[in-house]
């Protein structure tokens, strides 16, 4: 297969005086059916530490099931057979070796549309710790606070905490889900097409706290948005009809391909 | 061209105007019967009954004299019902609810007992009766008690319980499970954190709801065998009891021997339906009160 030989040399190409980032997810030989629909087809990919990884391609290139998988959350959707192997952190994730609750915990998700609780803001937020056993008030309190300052929401609700979350824009109703993530201390946190139902304005302050959170986190975002991508991104990989067709730094995919395949996509040419 | 034919049109303008009118009337006549029908009952009821409510009919206990009688033992009777009907409904109809929208895969086996519960809330109130009579009156000998009664009608309105929850917890999002899912969440915390909270008052409307049937019903409780004979005043759910319905059933029979026997039945109906209606209306309130938006 063409796409495999391509493989080989794409992820590892990246030979340059940037300081070499070490991989926390790495996916070998992936493939993914929905019942008989084949859709991820021999994914070869790693997804660096610390950075951001952007996914793109047409709908329906299988980037939302392969960020999906990263956290199981592919197979609450659908039955799904899957083969090959995903490995977190050197733990393969796809048998029952690492149970999924702790993986979510560590790899957080966020979702197209904002989806927070019907809930408070705080109790949005304190969902998490919770979950994981957290009962200390003012423990609780702290990592509220901490978590709604790094999603930079903190002093526009600060004075509402105990308001529905129903209550907030769109746009923070995004950054409450992002803090909410935040609130687990996750080491990924994975984005769904995050910015596709905000407002420019809103979409901005999601891409700047991208930014600022990426020093701590790993992300992955997969988004139809490729100017989001070029912004954000330190690397990017472009999917098509369930393969993985180049994935390289953000700035060789889209000054220098290898792939026409991808100079077209990127170019407006079809998708 | 026969469509723009300006006198054909014209001819038929009328009869289509004409049976607009009448399909109007039409519906608006079926609408109105059934309030009308309900009026005539309300007025029936009330003229005949109200002069006969007050504090000794409503605290005293049964009598042979008509003028002595009182109905303290059936609505004590109708609450150590419900006292059983209502934890034992909950507990089971939410519970298979939970299993057949959260755990159950669909497939076979859901379907079936999908099917089964769609065609059991279709089964006559008086084969329940006989179910109870047999397995819980007679099987495991409790006895026409208080327990064996609301067992039966706590099986009796389960289908309708399950299918309010069922439908409750459908409507909620699936971002709203997803979401919980995503921070790591389990299964049984996410039912109990996100989905339960949210179902809740969808919940709580269907069980009201049937409450209220279960509370209205007679037939099964005639074949498991409630006595019209004077008992004391229910005490616990391992006596003796009689309820409202039962109890204008009885008077209703005895009118034919003691015509007075007829305003006592028509009294206890005013109480009946004031307890439903306010029931019913509770579960309005709450279904108002508690409507989300996602």
């Amino acid at each position: 297969m063409v796409v495999k030989e391509r493989i080989k040399e794409a992820p590892f190409s990246v030979v340059n005086n940037e300081t070499w980032k070490k991989p926390i997810y790495e996916t070998h030989g992936l493939n993914l059916w929905y019942g008989t629909s084949h859709a991820l087809k021999n994914i070869e990919m790693n997804i660096n530490e610390k950075e951001v990884t952007a996914i793109i391609g047409p709908s329906g290139c299988g980037k939302s099931t392969y960020l999906k998988t990263l956290n199981r959350m592919v197979e609450i959707v659908a039955d799904v057979n899957i083969s090959g192997s995903v490995t977190f952190k050197g733990n393969n994730i796809l048998g029952n070796a690492m149970p999924v609750e702790l993986l979510r915990a560590k790899v957080g998700m966020v979702f197209q549309k904002p989806n927070p609780f019907p809930k408070s803001i705080y109790e949005n937020v304190a969902f998490g710790p919770r979950v994981h056993g957290i009962r200390n008030k003012a423990m609780l309190d702290m990592i509220v606070e901490d978590s709604l300052k790094k999603a930079a929401l903190w002093d526009e609700v600060k004075d509402r905490l105990h308001k529905s979350a129903y209550g907030l824009s769109g746009g923070q109703q995004q950054r409450l889900c992002i803090a909410r993530c935040l609130a687990v201390d996750p080491e990924v946190i994975l984005m769904d097409e995050p910015t596709s139902a905000l407002d420019p304005v809103s979409t901005h302050k999601i891409e700047e706290l991208i930014k600022a959170i990426k020093n701590d986190v790993t992300i992955a975002i997969v988004t139809h948005n490729m100017q989001q991508a070029a912004r954000i991104s330190d690397r990017t990989a472009f999917f098509l009809n369930g393969e993985i067709i180049e994935c390289d730094r953000t700035s060789t995919i889209f000054t220098n391909p290898s792939d026409k395949l991808t100079d077209d996509y990127i170019n407006g040419r079809f998708g | 061209m026969q469509l723009s034919n300006q006198t054909i049109m014209m001819k038929k303008m009328k009869y289509r105007i004409g049976a607009n009118k009448f399909a109007k009337l039409l519906f608006m006549l079926s609408a109105f019967f059934g309030l009308g029908v309900l009026a005539v009952l309300f007025y029936q009821v009330f003229s005949q009954g109200i002069q006969f409510i007050n504090w000794q009919f409503l605290t005293g206990k049964l009598s042979t004299q008509p003028e002595r009688a009182g109905i303290m033992g059936a609505i004590l009777g109708t609450f150590w019902l419900m006292l059983v009907v209502v934890p034992v409904t909950m507990f089971l109809g939410v519970g298979t609810a939970i299993f057949l929208e959260m755990y159950a895969k669909k497939g076979r086996l859901v379907g079936l007992i999908q099917t089964n519960i769609a065609n059991l809330a279709g089964v006559p109130s008086i084969v329940y009766g006989i179910l109870g009579l047999t397995v819980f009156v007679r099987l495991l000998d409790l006895g026409n008690v208080v327990l064996a009664g609301g067992l039966t009608m706590a099986l009796l309105i389960l289908p309708i319980v399950i299918v309010a929850s069922q439908e409750a917890i459908r409507a909620i999002p699936s971002q709203m499970s997803e979401g919980s899912y995503g921070l790591g969440a389990t299964k049984w915390q996410t039912i109990q954190r996100i989905i339960l909270p949210a179902a809740l008052p969808g919940i709580l409307t269907g069980a009201i709801l049937s409450l209220s049937r279960a509370i209205g019903e007679t037939a099964p409780l005639v074949v498991i065998g409630i006595p019209a004979l004077l008992i004391p005043f229910p005490g616990g759910i391992l006596d003796r009891f009689t309820v409202l319905p039962m109890q204008i059933y009885y008077w209703t029979l005895d009118s034919s021997l003691v015509a007075e026997y007829a305003n006592l039945a028509s009294a206890t109906i005013i109480v009946l339906l004031i307890t439903l209606f306010v029931l019913n209306s509770s579960a309005i309130i709450i279904r108002n009160k508690f409507q989300k938006s996602y």
